[in-house]
């Protein structure tokens, strides 16, 4: 097993995060709420919700019992930025999550790890232990009395939808992971329907470095609206695959310079559910002001069929679809069987026209975000590359790879 | 099942729910369990776990379904998956999709019928900058190469089990 990240140096490696912890721990409650609040930093996962807002809402939930979960479940194409993370800075991770515990009240940690990744659950339960026997965690961690905050790992299944908060809470509760609906959200009833704040990975690394370094040095990095760096998982067609940080803000044309994709036709950023960018457009900013994002690049070169990676998008979003809502369970189905009909070269303009509405559908009718965002690919892949798509020679089903 | 396989099967599940505790968040860690001891979760097993988790067989049915990776259909000792997102795609996954279902004598989605080996996509497994990837039970191939499977798939057969290793380890925490 060799699995080697390259990319550039990351911001991670510099920091201490028990330095953090200590530093948080000598504020009060409201004060760590207030400081992350004040940081402005947003959800890493790709949402993108303020953190400080989350911890605040759960915070002030009353309840004896309240937990906090490390979404661990990186399911999203082409994102594998947390598993870098969690090899190389579970340290880091921990202590953001007793950052998070002290700020809302919370004992109990969990983090909700893929069952992808079950290779690391060793790793991770070694550095628990460690942390344990330093007094990080456990009882009184840091050595503030009646602060006891431990945390275990759980194993996902396979599931990427698990991924979504609610259905990663369903999936710990021993069910069938599909969302719930909302309200209640988990800030007030989440795991064991308890107040619950359930975080990215890269979330609470990043909130145990703006405790070790402070929140202005955080904001010195991104734009206004979307403070701090950000780790970002490089795939495709690129000489240097790999994690990179940047600043949040950074042009994708920029981007794809540093690592070695400049000739690209296409990025889809965002992962299988964010939204693909022509060459045209990479002078836009990711941002969550213009391109939100959780990461993912996925770089495709000049040679790349854009249907292709339509379909390929789209199979894994019939697979994965939990199937509650009709939308998403069958929209999905329509949108692949679309794209091998406009392989084969028998899909109308006026059906393609169709397809839009009920993509729009599928975003105002799904539950969850993967119903919602399911569909945006495709519409964008047909926006952008729509001509050559159309204009393509037909293909014969039997000529398709079958995948 | 036999009736000594069955004795056999309570017991280690009667075992993970003194471990783990009665309640509902112990079925996914057992049926994990179950699933990589067993090479699948039979009716039998899902009525012996759902008798000590005091629920309805269907409710361990329908949780064992959701999960890709705890598909109750018998499977082989190693469980071959190859990532199909198209990061691995765009890496070369066909030709290693093809070179695996050359070596190992299977399809996708079958199992071989020495139950060695079974084949099977897989979602994005987090490896897209060095795909193609592909997972053998839980460990990680990555850069996979037609030359390599033949190197993994050879691996494989001179190990005894699929799960000796995580015998070892102790599976469950």
């Amino acid at each position: 097993m060799s699995i080697e990240t390259q990319g550039n140096a990351l911001t991670f490696a510099t920091i201490d995060g028990d330095a953090g912890l200590r530093a948080a721990l000598a504020l009060s409650r409201a004060d760590i709420i207030d400081t992350v609040t004040d940081s402005g930093m947003k959800g890493r996962g790709g949402a993108g919700f303020p953190t400080g807002m989350k911890w605040n809402f759960c915070g002030s939930e009353k309840g004896e019992r309240k937990y906090i979960i490390c979404n661990a479940d990186e399911g999203e194409p082409g994102t594998f930025k947390d598993r870098v993370i969690l090899t190389e800075f579970a340290d880091l991770v921990f202590a953001g999550m007793a950052i998070a515990g002290r700020a809302i009240g919370a004992r109990e940690g969990i983090v909700y790890l893929r069952g992808e990744y079950t290779y690391l659950r060793s790793h991770l339960n070694d550095v628990i232990k460690k942390r344990r026997a330093a007094g990080l965690l456990g009882k009184d961690v840091g050595g503030v009395k009646g602060f006891d905050f431990d945390i275990i790992v759980a194993l996902g299944a396979g599931a990427y939808i698990c991924g979504e908060e609610t259905a990663l809470i369903e999936s710990l509760e021993g069910f069938r992971g599909e969302p719930r609906n909302r309200p209640p959200f988990p800030v007030v009833a989440g795991y064991r329907y308890a107040p619950t704040v359930v975080n990215n990975v890269e979330t609470l690394a990043s909130a145990a470095c703006i405790f070790a370094k402070g929140v202005d040095w955080f904001k010195s990095f991104g734009t206004d609206r979307s403070t701090g760096f950000k780790l970002f998982s490089i795939s495709g067609d690129c000489a240097k695959p790999g994690v990179y940080e940047f600043p949040f803000g950074i042009k994708v044309a920029d981007l794809l310079k540093e690592v070695g994709g400049e000739d690209a036709k296409a990025v889809q950023i965002g992962g299988a559910s964010g939204t693909c960018v022509p060459r045209d457009q990479f002078a836009r900013q990711m941002a969550f002001e213009d391109i939100p994002t959780g990461g993912s690049v996925m770089v495709f070169g000049p040679q790349r069929d854009m249907l292709d990676v339509a379909e390929n998008f789209l199979e894994f979003f019939v697979d994965e679809s939990c199937g509650q809502c009709t939308p998403c369970r069958l929209g999905n189905v329509k949108m692949l069987e679309a794209a091998h009909q406009l392989k084969e070269g028998t899909c109308s303009a006026e059906y393609v026209a169709q397809l839009r509405s009920l993509s729009g559908t599928m975003q105002v009718a799904s539950k969850c975000g993967l119903g919602q965002t399911s569909s945006n690919a495709f519409m964008s892949i047909l926006e952008h590359f729509g001509d050559e798509i159309m204009s393509r020679p037909a293909q014969a089903e039997s000529a398709r790879t079958t995948a | 099942m036999l009736v000594t396989q069955q004795e056999q099967l309570r017991a280690d599940v009667t075992a993970l729910v003194d471990k783990l505790g009665p309640g509902r968040s112990s079925l996914i860690p057992i049926l994990q369990s179950v699933k990589s001891h067993y090479h699948g979760v039979d009716a039998d097993a899902m009525q012996i776990v759902a008798d000590l988790l005091d629920i309805h067989p269907v409710e361990v049915y329908s949780v064992a379904t959701f999960y890709a990776f705890l598909d109750p259909a018998p499977q082989g000792e190693f469980v071959v998956r190859l990532c199909r997102t198209i990061s691995c795609e765009l890496a070369g996954k066909d030709a290693v999709a093809r070179a695996l279902e050359g070596e190992l004598g299977i399809g996708f989605g079958e199992t071989s019928a020495d139950g060695r080996f079974s084949l099977d996509w897989a979602a994005c497994m987090g490896m897209c900058d060095q795909g193609p990837a592909l997972l053998v039970n839980d460990k990680v191939y990555t850069r996979v190469t037609p030359d390599t499977v033949r190197e993994i798939a050879a691996e494989c057969r001179a190990a005894k089990s699929g799960h000796t290793a995580e015998r070892k380890e102790g599976y469950l925490v």
